[in-house]
C-alpha cells in the first residue's frame, strides 16, 4: 500500500503542545519537510526561542540547543563557527527576534553568517499571555495595548524583511504565509530553499513566517486565518526582498 | 625552558591558546582589549575564530553556541561588561557547559573608571547571574598565574561541566614580567558526549537546555548541580600561605592586593611583627580550612581588598567569628600602598582596630 502520508522524520514522536488552529505546527512541519527533503537531518542542530517555540527542542529529532530570549542568532554564531559543516537554523518569534534580540538578528544578518532563521511573525507575544509585540499592527488590541496600538506614544510595527534588505551582507530574505493551501506551499518552498543556501555555504537566509495566534488574538482558528488575509498580510507584504544568487546574474 | 616577557592579559590569550582553545568572542573595553588584540591576530592564523561581538551580550551567547558543541571556547572583558554577560552566564551554569570567562576588572558601579579594581568579587563569587550556581573563580596575582590559571580554568571548567572565572585586575592584566608557557597546557582532554554535533542518525537527539517547566525536575537538578559543587569545594581548593606558622597577624589578599601585602608583611617583620599572608587563588571555592586553621593562634586578621570590603565578609564566615577581622583597603582603581597594609597590620598587632 502507497504511504500518501507520514510524518517527517526530522520531527520527534512528542505531541505538540500548541493552542489548537496555532500555525506554529504548520511551520514546525515545513522546517521539518525542508530537513528531510534535503537528508541533513544528522547533521542539523536546531536552536530553540524562548516564546510559544520554546520546546521545539522537544519537537525537533535533530540536536536541538534552548538559547535565552533573544539571543538565538548570537548562539547559532557560535555553534556554526565552532562546526563549519553543520546546519544550523534558528526558530524565533517577533518578540525574540525584533524586540529583545534585535541586536543579535541585525549582526548575524550584517556577518552574512551562513545559518538559516526561521522567524515566526504572530504580531504578539504569545507566551506569555498575548502583549504587543514589536509587530503587533496599528490599533491591535493587547494586553498591554488595550486601546489599540498608539503609534504615538509606542511607534509602528517592525518589518524585519524590509529593515535587513537595506544591509548589503544578507543572501536570502523572504516573507511568506500560512493561512491557506497556496501560501503553504510557497511557504515550504521558501523554507527549504533558505536552508539550501546554508548547504550551499551562501550565507545569512531569513524567512519570516506571517502566522496566527488565535488564543490570544481572542479568534477562532478560521478567523484568525481570515485575519492575517485581511489585516497582517496588506501590512507584511509576502515576497522577495533578496535573493543574491538573481544579482549575481 | 624559556621565559619571555609578557603582558598580563597576552599571557592569558597564549595561554588559552595553548589549552587547545580556538574560539574567542568579545567586545572592547579597557583595561583588557590586548586579549581581544592577540586573539585577532592569532587565531585566523591556526584556523581558530575570532569574533568581535556586537555587544557582550552576544559574545557570551555565541560562546554558549560553542560550549554546545562540545569545544574549548573563552570571552573576555572588564566590569561593565562582565555585568552584561551574567545572563548568559546564568544560561551556562543551567545547562552544564564549560566556558572560561575572563574579567579584567575596572572600579566601579556604573561606567566608574579604568583603573584597577577588585570590586566585582561579589557579582564573582556570590551568583551574578539569577538562580542558584556557582563559578569557579580563580584569581592571578602574577603574569605567570595569568597563564597558569588560565589553563587550568579550562581543564577545571570541562572537568565539572560548569563555567570558571579568571578574575584579574587591571594592574596584573597591564603589568609585564617573565613568563614561562610549555608548548601544550592541556592537562586531560574531555569526552563530550552530551554535545550537540549532530546525530549522524546515529543517537537520540542531545538537547542543551536549562528549562524545567515540572518544579520536581528543576529541584532534583538543583540539588545534582550542588552536589558537584560539594565535590569541587572538597577538591580543588588552592591558596598559598606566606609566613602564616608563627604569625601574630594574618592577612588575606588576593591578586595584586597580595603582592602590596607581601612587602608590608616583610616590613612588619622587620619591626618585630609576625605578620604572614593567606593568599586565597580560588576564590570559589574559599579556601575556609586554613582560614579555619589559622584562626587558632593568630590576634586577628586584615583583609586587603580593593573593594569596600567583599572577600572579607568570607574570612569573617570562615574563622566564625572568633577573631577580629579588620578592612584595609582603597577603591576607585586606587591601591593600598605596603605603608598602609603595615599601619592595618600594625594596628591588628596592638589592638587598635
Ligand atoms: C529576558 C527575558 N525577558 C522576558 C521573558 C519572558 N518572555 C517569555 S516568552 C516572551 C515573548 C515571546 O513572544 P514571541 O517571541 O513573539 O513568541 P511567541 O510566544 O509569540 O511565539 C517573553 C517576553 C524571558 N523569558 N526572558
Ligand atoms: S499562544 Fe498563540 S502562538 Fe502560542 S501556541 Fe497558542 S495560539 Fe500559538
Amino acid at each position: 500500500m502507497a504511504v500518501v502520508f507520514s510524518k517527517p522524520k526530522a520531527l520527534t514522536d512528542a505531541p505538540l503542545h500548541y493552542c489548537p488552529g496555532c500555525t506554529h505546527g504548520i511551520i514546525h512541519r515545513l522546517v521539518a519537510e525542508a530537513i528531510d527533503d534535503l537528508g541533513i537531518l544528522g547533521r542539523t542542530v536546531g536552536v530553540a526561542p524562548v516564546g510559544c517555540a520554546v520546546m521545539a527542542y522537544d519537537y525537533f529529532s535533530c540536536d536541538m540547543v534552548e538559547a535565552a530570549h533573544g539571543r538565538a542568532p548570537a548562539v547559532a554564531t557560535g555553534l556554526k563557527r565552532a562546526m563549519p559543516d553543520r546546519i544550523i537554523f534558528t526558530y524565533q518569534g517577533d518578540g525574540d527576534l525584533a524586540s529583545i534580540g534585535m541586536a543579535e538578528t541585525v549582526h548575524a544578518a550584517t556577518r552574512n553568517e551562513n545559518i538559516t532563521v526561521i522567524f515566526v511573525n504572530n504580531a504578539i507575544y504569545g507566551m506569555t499571555g498575548g502583549q504587543m509585540a514589536p509587530t503587533s499592527l496599528p490599533g491591535q488590541v493587547t494586553q498591554t495595548s488595550p486601546y489599540g496600538r498608539d503609534v504615538k506614544t509606542v511607534g509602528y510595527p517592525i518589518k524585519v524583511c524590509e529593515l535587513l534588505s537595506a544591509l548589503d551582507a544578507p543572501y536570502y530574505i523572504e516573507r511568506v504565509a500560512v493561512n491557506n493551501v497556496k501560501h503553504v506551499m510557497a511557504a515550504k518552498k521558501a523554507i527549504k530553499r533558505a536552508f539550501e543556501n546554508q548547504v550551499e555555504g551562501r550565507g545569512f537566509s531569513l524567512i519570516e513566517v506571517v502566522s496566527s495566534c488565535p488564543t490570544n488574538w481572542g479568534m477562532t482558528p478560521q478567523k484568525a486565518l481570515d485575519w492575517v488575509e485581511s489585516d497582517m498580510i496588506p501590512y507584511y507584504p509576502l515576497g522577495v526582498y533578496r535573493d543574491k544568487s538573481k544579482e549575481a546574474e | 625552558m624559556a621565559k619571555v616577557l609578557m603582558k598580563g592579559n597576552e599571557a592569558i590569550a597564549e595561554a588559552a591558546i595553548r589549552s587547545g582553545c580556538r574560539h574567542y568572542f568579545g567586545y572592547p573595553i579597557t583595561p583588557q582589549t590586548e586579549i581581544a588584540a592577540y586573539m585577532a591576530k592569532r587565531m585566523p592564523k591556526i584556523g581558530g575564530t575570532f569574533l568581535q561581538a556586537e555587544s557582550e551580550i552576544s559574545a557570551i551567547n555565541m560562546v554558549y553556541g560553542v560550549s554546545s558543541a562540545g569545544c574549548r571556547v573563552m570571552t573576555s572583558s572588564s566590569s561593565p561588561g562582565v555585568s552584561l554577560k551574567q545572563e548568559g552566564i546564568s544560561y551556562l551554569a543551567g545547562c552544564d557547559l564549560p566556558a572560561l570567562i575572563v574579567n579584567v576588572q575596572r572600579g566601579g558601579p556604573g561606567l566608574g573608571g579604568i583603573q584597577p579594581s577588585q570590586s566585582d568579587y561579589f557579582q564573582a563569587t556570590k551568583g551574578g547571574g539569577h538562580g542558584d550556581y556557582r563559578l569557579i573563580v580563580l584569581a592571578p596575582a602574577s603574569v605567570q598565574e595569568m597563564a597558569d590559571l588560565t589553563a587550568k580554568a579550562f581543564d577545571l571548567a570541562d572537568k565539572y561541566r560548569m563555567p570558571a572565572m579568571l578574575l584579574a585586575d587591571g594592574t596584573i592584566g597591564q603589568m609585564m614580567e617573565p613568563v614561562e608557557l610549555p608548548e601544550d597546557m592541556r592537562t586531560t582532554v574531555y569526552e563530550k558526549p552530551w554535545a550537540v554535533t549532530g546525530t549522524e542518525n546515529k543517537r537520540e537527539h542531545n538537547i542543551v537546555n536549562s528549562l524545567y517547566l515540572v518544579p520536581e525536575q528543576l529541584e532534583k537538578k538543583n540539588i545534582e548541580r550542588y552536589e558537584k559543587y560539594k565535590t569541587v569545594e572538597k577538591n580543588e581548593v588552592m591558596y598559598e600561605e606566606y609566613m602564616t606558622d608563627d604569625a601574630d597577624v594574618c592577612v588575606v589578599a588576593f591578586g595584586i592586593a597580595a603582592r602590596v601585602s607581601k612587602n608590608a608583611i616583610t616590613a612588619a617583620r622587620a619591626k618585630g611583627i609576625k605578620a604572614g599572608l593567606i593568599r586565597p587563588i580560588t576564590l570559589w571555592p574559599f579556601p575556609k580550612d586554613v582560614i579555619a586553621r589559622t584562626a587558632e593562634h593568630v590576634k586577628g586578621f586584615v583583609s586587603v581588598e580593593l573593594s569596600m570590603g567583599q572577600m572579607i565578609e568570607d574570612i569573617r564566615l570562615a574563622e566564625g567569628c572568633k577573631k577580629p577581622v579588620t578592612l584595609c583597603s582603597r577603591v576607585g582603581g586606587m591601591i593600598p600602598s605596603p605603608e598602609e597594609v603595615l599601619k592595618a597590620i600594625e594596628d591588628m598587632e596592638g589592638g587598635a582596630f
